[in-house]
């Protein structure tokens, strides 16, 4: 590990085509970057497991279905969790601000009789208001966001109790409501959908790749850079054959990964997603830098409770209900511990919004692996918990790894 | 010992690139800064030492606008200018490298070198970053300065302390910066990196830089500076031609045992002294 300066990437990728490749993954392995890798490994892992334990059943269509289903809601909750992970803070209300926002949109929605738009519309901004309060907390009177939120998670479940009133539970029957996460899609929309995934997963890298060989910068190997996009195209045309031939690809399943795509974005191109990085990695190097870490961490607060907001509705969409236990319990550990198993830091600075769809795929798969198992309650919170101790260590290890190969 | 670079000091033709006169700063019973003056030019190093307590800290923190200072005339290329805050500082050209060196240690070598001032269209934080672009300038840069990093796309946290040092010190001139302060750059370094840096600093000059060095290494202020600025008890004892001066000289004045030699014979007229000495001996 002392050859950091010897392991010149550029001298392994000349070695060019499949060699250069293993030796560059080599390396990276070496300096325990390995990205998600584990993540990868363990959900092939669940995935046998469940698949021989259930006899069949959990790869089967239907369940695959559903699994999607059950994910979309809790997964969009976590790519807000990534983005406050990342700046190295916690937010422990993403759970109460979703069943809030849940019960705003129902309440307005069916007890008040505002149009589905204007109750969604209301909704979200409840969410982002509770972000800009928290922020704005945290950031003006240098409170550590554990504790604020802390507070938050008290004070918003009470709210929840409030808005919902003595009824306490409201049922939705509005079809765009409950077309949120209700609706399919199949054949060519749902191949039209998936190209557009690939385009941006395997396009993307494929545009960097030429524009930094044109502009004569180091590059990957073509081929490692190729077997990565065709691999993640097969995998994304699979996954819509498969859930095509049942229902097809849910509209909430398509709300999150566009969302995760959204945010992939933000955070990896533009110079936003660069700071909250930064600020992740070093607040003070990033003060220094001219960067205005309060306003950039108020506004992570507030699409974290925007996100969660969208979870909130997405779930009540599915659930067809919003009760007094919406958000409640699992949710927010659930949140947390997809990012985390997906590989983002608890530390801040490291990780990404893949993190939440990975992350939120092994989660929600031994969730569902579980109840086709009829596992007793108390067995499932052991093994989650198990599961997320298990991703916590990796990545605290991992991080020891890197500091002492960080030479 | 003599400076082997440049005999003579500042060019006369220009103004110095910053100036100070009759600075002084005071935290509360401690007079911090008693009636310094300082001045720095283009294409020059100046070294700032002095023990511990002599001031070097609270004069580089004045200058880039930490806090501001009490009294004092701050000259920028010959113009009066106020630096209230960082932001002054910075507005006028002038960078400053702490001792932390302020890297983040997640991102790679183009990202810190370009943090805060990423290439991105359209401007603003919404910008889209081009990243080609910045790598093409970031190894550029380096590779005018001689930084030798392997990789510009790995992280800072697996590089050594003077590869770290160099593109804190690289980043410090990616702007339109013309005035680089450093504070202890080669404090943690072993020989090698050593002089790595002091290399960097040299190539700095010639780029046509000014660069103030602040250290407690005798052997790199002799190394690299021009002239060297020393200072005890918050007063500026002199400024000396570094070829003029030696070692032992430095040391007594830095610890008050020279007290008799001509600059700082008296503390109360010390700092128009050493100014009448530097002239004599920068003609």
């Amino acid at each position: 590990m002392s050859s950091t300066q010897e392991n010149d990437p550029r001298v392994i990728r000349e070695a060019g085509g499949l060699r250069g490749l293993v030796a560059d993954y080599r390396r990276r392995l070496a300096q325990r970057d390995i990205g998600q890798l584990p993540v990868i490994i363990g959900l092939i892992a669940i995935c046998t497991i469940f698949q021989l334990a259930s006899k069949g059943v959990f790869l089967d269509s239907f369940n695959l279905v559903n699994l999607t289903l059950q994910m979309a809601a809790v997964g969009t909750i976590s790519i807000g969790v990534v983005l406050i992970l990342l700046l190295g803070e916690i937010d422990l209300t993403a759970g109460v601000v979703s069943g809030l926002c849940a019960a705003v949109m129902a309440v307005l929605n069916v007890k008040l009789g505002y149009s589905a738009p204007v109750a969604l519309l209301l909704a979200t901004l409840t969410g982002t208001a509770v972000g800009l309060f928290q922020g704005f907390w945290i950031t003006w009177f240098g409170i550590p966001s554990f504790v604020v939120t802390l507070a938050g998670l008290i004070g918003w479940q009470g709210l929840l109790l409030y808005v919902l009133g003595p009824t306490g539970t409201v049922n939705l029957k509005d079809p765009v409501i409950t077309g949120l996460a209700g609706k399919f899609f199949q054949g060519g929309l749902a191949y039209g959908l998936a190209a557009l995934f690939i385009a941006y997963v395997a396009g993307g890298p494929l545009l960097a790749y030429r524009k930094r060989r044109a502009a004569g910068l180091t590059v990957p190997p073509l081929l490692f850079v190729a077997i990565r996009a065709a691999l993640m195209s097969i995998i994304v045309v699979l996954a819509v054959m498969k859930l095509g031939s049942d229902r097809g690809i849910s509209s909430s399943l398509v709300i999150f990964i566009g969302l995760v795509v959204v945010m992939d974005y933000l955070l990896r191109r533009t110079r936003f997603g660069r700071m909250i990085f930064a600020i992740g990695g070093n607040a003070e190097a990033a003060r220094r830098a001219g960067i205005p870490v309060k306003t950039v961490r108020t506004i992570v607060f507030v699409l974290a409770s925007t996100l969660a907001a969208w979870g909130g509705i997405l779930s009540a969409s599915r659930g067809l209900a919003v009760n007094q236990s919406a958000g409640q319990g699992a949710v927010l550990l659930n949140a947390i511990a997809a990012a985390v198993v997906g590989g983002t830091s608890l530390f801040g600075g490291r990780g990404s919004v893949w993190a939440a769809l990975l992350g939120i795929i092994v989660i929600q798969s031994i969730s569902n692996g579980m109840d086709l198992l009829s596992l007793q309650p108390s067995i499932k919170f052991m093994i989650t918990g198990g599961v997320l101790l298990t991703a916590v260590t990796i990545d605290a290890v991992l991080r020891r790894g890197q500091q002492s190969s960080g030479r | 010992m003599a400076s082997p670079y440049r005999v003579s000091a500042a060019p006369k033709a220009q103004p110095p690139l910053l100036e100070l006169r009759g600075v002084s700063k005071r935290f509360g019973a401690v007079q911090a800064l008693t009636d310094v003056a300082f001045d720095v030019y283009a294409k020059e190093v100046v070294a700032l030492v002095g023990d511990n307590g002599a001031g070097k800290s609270t004069l580089v923190k004045l200058i880039s606008g930490i806090y501001p200072a009490d009294e004092g005339t701050f000259l920028w290329e010959g113009r009066p200018v106020t630096i209230r805050t960082p932001n002054d500082s910075a507005a006028l050209g002038i960078a400053t490298v702490y001792q932390d060196l302020a890297l983040c240690d997640n991102l790679d070598v183009v990202a810190n070198l370009y943090l805060g001032r990423e290439q991105a269209t359209p401007r603003g934080p919404l910008g889209i970053m081009d990243e080609v672009e910045m790598e093409l300038r970031a190894v550029e840069v380096l590779r005018r300065l001689s930084v030798k990093i392997p990789n510009v796309r790995i992280p800072i946290a697996s590089l050594s302390g003077g590869q770290r040092q160099s593109v804190a010190v690289a980043r410090s001139v990616m702007g339109k910066n013309k005035l680089v302060f450093l504070d202890e750059p080669t404090a943690a370094l072993g020989v090698a990196q050593t002089k790595e840096v002091l290399e960097l600093v040299k190539r700095l000059r010639e780029e046509g830089h000014g660069v103030v060095i602040i250290s407690h290494n005798m052997a790199d202020v002799f190394e690299v500076s021009d002239r060297i600025c020393v200072m005890r008890l918050g007063r500026r004892v002199g400024t000396f031609d570094a070829g003029k001066v030696s070692r032992e000289q430095l040391v007594g004045l830095m610890t008050g045992a020279l007290a008799d030699l001509p600059a700082a014979a008296d503390p109360m007229a010390a700092a128009t002294a050493a100014a009448a000495l530097a002239e004599s001996v920068n003609p």
